[in-house]
């Protein structure tokens, strides 16, 4: 009899083993109030030390947007540049910063607790997804900026505002995916965490925040500018429309703006379902696969 | 090591050589595995010729200036060395055990706690054990950020609680760390004698099956010492195991039913308390 046999005689299982699927998955979910809770306390012991607090919470997206409406609403031409443009811009920026945020934060939520996860034993799934909750609820605040900004610049208040609730909601899902997804490889590559604020830099530029990829690459008829008119690079509207940052900010504008230039789309909605879909429930089988492997001090 | 593993005391079946079971482990056969008498009593932990290598890169010495000038470093620059912590360590752990690791610095304890626990990888050999242990270790504060209270709490949703039922533990939990005037201050800027009793207080919350304190202990103060003593003797009378590693012989004389002595990643003995740290001091001693 070797030691191994008389372990499973004893009921004894192998030290680093995760449990199955559908059972880590039940213990994350019995850990939702940690994730809220600890979502919580992190945000507000971040302020504690700023003399400006919580406000910070507002002040930082105002900032950027106040920042990027200057530099590419003056500096830059008009070409590009979609009707009711600050509002474009500020839904665009506010809306990416919570994606930009989240994945910076999930991908650094292991490395980042390495003490909490060496000392006691639970699902090391809740730390990525306390870190986009916790980024959520700081963009919750921004959503109101972002409502008020348009009730006072006069764009009529209309049922299809209520779009963005199931669209954040699903935007939260997606986030979580990659956060998941970033968390795992960048314990497995620790050089991932300074890769981060670059990748999530050329999304910024790539995604259409301060210019409409449509207005810029797409066709456009001869103009006074442009006698022959502009036949733009169709391949790379195409490419954006599977682009799933790009499919969030454009449905986000759809439900909050109106003209012709903000119809919804409706394949928008499908393809972010699809990628919403696919991103988490592999990012959730991605995660769990490397479980026994988190705290280790090798 | 200038003690011959065979200069232990093996007359009492107590106290068992190491390498006669390593090589051909019968478990059927009490004696040969574990040192204490195990008849009837569960297996909780069972460590089967353990190796753990690592490989780490070499930048603990820091070349200096100089040394950059000197042929001997030149054109050495980050080097994989790889350390052999723990070379084929075997042994059972009962329920009621409660085990003293000893042995000098770097002989391979803290290694084979984490291996224990799961956070180091076993390069050889396997490790069983009944449920995850929990390893409370000297360091870092679990959220320094946070306040002790905001601690307890997820420390408490981490490992499981409701909100009510840590709101029933909360009390406890502070007055047994002896935190009450401090636990509303942020976790870095507590000492690291605060940070260890608010840790091993969150961690004594849950009953553990499995528990192994690390030299956590060390750093509190006496009456400290004395009450989480009284509770690793309580922990081990309810069926559980605890590990303890420490290099207060006393702490070891008062809590543990047997003593492990590791050195240079070998066990060494495997026994009674009193007889091993005897052996032990005697070895260092000499």
């Amino acid at each position: 009899m070797t030691s191994a046999d008389d372990a499973a005689s004893a009921g004894l299982t192998k030290v680093g083993g995760r449990p199955p699927l559908r059972e880590y998955v039940t213990e994350v979910w019995r850990r939702r109030s940690f994730i809220y809770s600890m979502a919580r306390f992190k945000i507000e012991s971040e302020n504690q030390q700023n003399s400006l607090g919580m406000f910070w919470v507002i002040l930082k997206p105002l900032l950027n947007a106040l920042i990027y409406g200057a530099v590419f609403g003056i500096l830059m031409g008009t070409v590009g540049r979609p009707p009711h443009f600050v509002e474009f811009l500020i839904i665009g920026i506010f809306v990416f910063e919570f994606f930009a945020s989240s994945w910076t934060a999930g991908g650094r939520a292991i490395t980042n607790n390495s003490a909490l996860v060496q000392s006691l034993a639970f699902p090391r799934m809740v730390l990525p997804l306390a870190a986009v909750v916790q980024q959520f609820l700081k963009f919750l605040p921004t959503i109101a900026i972002m409502v008020v900004f348009l009730i006072a610049t006069g764009n009529p208040i209309s049922w299809h505002w209520l779009l963005i609730v199931p669209l954040f909601a699903l935007y939260l899902v997606f986030t979580c995916g990659v956060a998941l997804i970033t968390a795992r490889l960048s314990v497995h590559w620790r050089d991932l965490n300074n890769f981060l604020p670059f990748i999530t830099r050329f999304f910024f530029y790539t995604t259409g925040i301060f210019f409409s990829i449509e207005e810029r690459f797409g066709p456009r008829p001869p103009s006074a500018r442009e006698p022959q008119g502009y036949a733009g690079h169709p391949w790379l509207v195409t490419l954006t429309d599977y682009q799933p940052v790009h499919e969030f900010l454009s449905i986000a504008r759809a439900a909050l703006l109106d003209g012709p230039f903000y119809e919804t789309n409706p394949t928008y909605w499908l393809l972010a379902t699809a990628w919403t879909v696919v991103l988490f429930a592999f990012g959730v089988w991605f995660f769990w696969r490397a479980e026994e492997r988190y705290g280790r001090v090798d | 090591m200038s003690t011959d593993p065979s200069a232990g005391p093996i007359t009492e079946p107590t106290a068992t050589p190491v390498g006669a079971d390593a090589a051909t482990p019968e478990p059927a056969s009490p004696e040969a595995v574990a040192g204490p008498p195990a008849a009837g009593r569960k297996p909780v932990v069972i460590v089967d010729d353990v190796h753990v290598e690592y490989k780490v890169f070499a930048t603990g010495k820091r070349p200096t200036a100089a040394d950059r000038r000197s042929l001997k470093l030149r054109g050495r620059g980050k080097q994989m060395r790889s350390v052999h912590a723990l070379k084929g360590v075997s042994f059972t752990a009962y329920e009621n055990d409660s085990i003293g690791v000893i042995g000098t610095n770097g002989s391979g304890k803290s290694t084979l706690m984490r291996a224990i626990s799961g956070l180091t990888p076993t390069s050889a050999g396997a490790i069983y054990s009944h449920s995850r242990p929990s390893l409370l270790g000297v360091g870092a504060a679990l959220l320094k950020d946070l306040s002790g209270e905001r601690n307890v709490i997820l420390g408490g949703l981490a490992m499981g609680f409701t909100i009510k039922e840590i709101e029933e533990r909360y009390d406890d939990v502070v007055a047994f760390a002896g935190l009450e005037k401090f636990i509303d201050l942020p976790m870095r800027a507590y000492s690291s004698g605060m940070t260890a009793r608010l840790k091993f207080a969150i961690a004594s919350m849950a009953t553990h099956e499995i528990l192994i304190v690390d030299e956590a202990l060390a750093v509190g103060d006496r009456t400290f010492r004395q009450r989480s003593e009284a509770r690793i003797r309580e922990i081990r009378d309810n069926a559980g195991t605890v590990f303890l590693v420490s290099h207060s012989m006393q702490s070891i004389k008062d809590t543990c039913s047997r003593v492990i002595w590791l050195d240079q990643g070998t066990l060494v003995m495997d026994g009674e308390p009193t007889e091993v740290i005897r052996a032990y001091n005697k070895a260092q001693d000499k």
